[in-house]
């Protein structure tokens, strides 16, 4: 293919991934913590515990832009006719897989797209945890060209499949109202957050974007390597272009800004490199084993399809664990239980990898 | 006679990494492949046509068929 035809293929994603990357830099702006415009990980984390399934203060709440992501997806795809309930492919190994990603994004501190935006925000942590993401990346394709995979899903009913996109209503209407069981941040990153209709907007859009673009932020590096496709990764340099000018025009690099380039003192972050590295790494091959970032399993949840709804709620359950047993990391650093979660989660992805090779 | 692959219920990128793999092993082959979602199709597609396949998509009921000719 030309140099012509092969941008002309990609304009959906590189137009979507532009504006998602302006999107994601301006939330910091808007409202939401430094560094952090859109953390798929981190919003699932802090919805975790504004249901109280963990107790760190200071990250919780529950934010609208996951809602937003899982429920544009889900109209999009009823208007597109891409609706389709399945799933029974190997849920319980993706309930796990979804808490490996979520404890090895919490040991870093950020989503795959979060490490994009640390990195448009001056934060170089980010270089040392895409090395690790595309080494974790690397280590997966060695098991899917080996056969590795969770098995075939099966069409289900629209009400397993509404199942998701039910839970995602549910959580919106107690974002809105917000009960005296819901918890709240009063500081911290939780504290911190865009008006709600802001959020949700913002969600809703890049969940319609999502869908149509089959927008990955790890199927992006995955498919360089796998069948040197280059679609999703153009999508993702565009969100990091757009993400970095955003940075310098709205003035966030200026004398007095949020920002500075280097690895010390960055926002909501710690420069432990081995566990960014492997951290990172970790989410790489758990979420190649899975078939996709946590981006991407919110908007084929959207979509009806229940085994990403299960790694969803392995996400969540993550999350929890994370941060009831001492493994999340702070700003301080990498925190008791941080090396021993991440070593089980790294042994449990290498058993599944050698193990799970069904035809 | 073609090559048939069933990628139908794996999900990404499972269709793909069976595609290539016949791709590799029936080389000059054409080769068909059943599929049950949009986005595995778009994906088959993109391979295919970046290794030099011309690539015809028809819809079998809820499923769709691509039929993968080698060369063009």
């Amino acid at each position: 293919m030309g140099m012509i035809s092969s941008l002309m293929s990609k304009k959906w994603i590189i137009l979507f991934g532009l504006l998602f990357g302006t999107l994601g830099a301006l939330a910091v702006n808007w409202g939401n913590p430094a560094n952090m415009g859109i953390c798929v990980a981190c919003f699932l984390r802090d919805i975790s515990g504004a249901l109280g399934f963990h107790r760190a203060a200071v990250v919780q709440y529950l934010r609208p832009e996951i809602m937003g992501f899982a429920l544009g997806a889900f109209v999009t795809a009823l208007a597109f006719k891409e609706w389709r309930p399945r799933g029974g492919a190997s849920p319980i190994i993706r309930f796990i897989l979804g808490m490996c990603v979520m404890i090895g994004a919490l040991v870093f501190l950020g989503c795959p797209i979060r490490m994009l935006l640390r990195l448009a925000g001056g934060d170089l942590n980010g270089l040392t945890a895409l090395a690790g993401l595309i080494f974790g990346v690397i280590i997966g394709i060695f098991f899917l060209k080996r056969g590795f995979n969770l098995g075939k899903a099966k069409p289900l009913t629209n009400t397993a499949g509404g199942i998701m996109p039910g839970m995602m209503v549910v959580l919106l209407v107690l974002a809105i109202a917000v009960p005296a069981f819901i918890f709240q941040s009063e500081s911290g990153p939780g504290s911190q957050f865009m008006p709600l209709i802001a959020s949700l907007a913002i969600g809703l859009f890049v969940g319609f974007g999502a869908q149509r673009t089959r927008y990955c932020s790890v199927g992006a590096w995955r498919d360089i390597f796998l069948v040197k496709d280059f679609y999703l990764i153009s999508g993702i340099l565009a969100f990091l272009v757009a993400a970095l000018v955003t940075n310098y025009i709205a003035g966030n690099f200026a004398a007095g800004g949020i920002y500075h380039w280097g690895f010390a003192e960055q926002p909501v972050s710690h420069a432990d490199h081995l566990w960014n590295f492997l951290g990172m790494g970790l989410v790489g091959i758990a979420a190649t084993q899975i078939g996709g970032c946590p981006l991407r399993n919110l908007i084929l949840s959207g979509e009806g399809d229940t085994d990403a709804g299960v790694t969803v709620l392995g996400y969540i359950a993550g999350a929890a664990v994370a941060h009831n047993f001492a493994i999340a990391a702070s700003p301080a650093g990498i925190n008791t239980w941080s090396i021993a979660a991440v070593a089980a989660g790294w042994a449990f992805c290498l058993i599944i990898g050698f193990t799970m090779r069904k035809a | 006679m073609s090559v048939e692959v069933d990628v139908r219920g794996f999900s990404c990128p499972v269709p793909v990494v069976k595609t290539k793999k016949a791709m590799e092993e029936n080389p000059g082959k054409e080769i068909k492949v059943m599929i049950d979602t949009q986005t595995s199709v778009q994906n088959v597609t993109r391979l295919g046509k970046n290794a030099g396949y011309s690539v015809e998509t028809s819809q079998d009921g809820e499923d769709y068929i691509l039929v993968m000719k080698p060369g063009k």
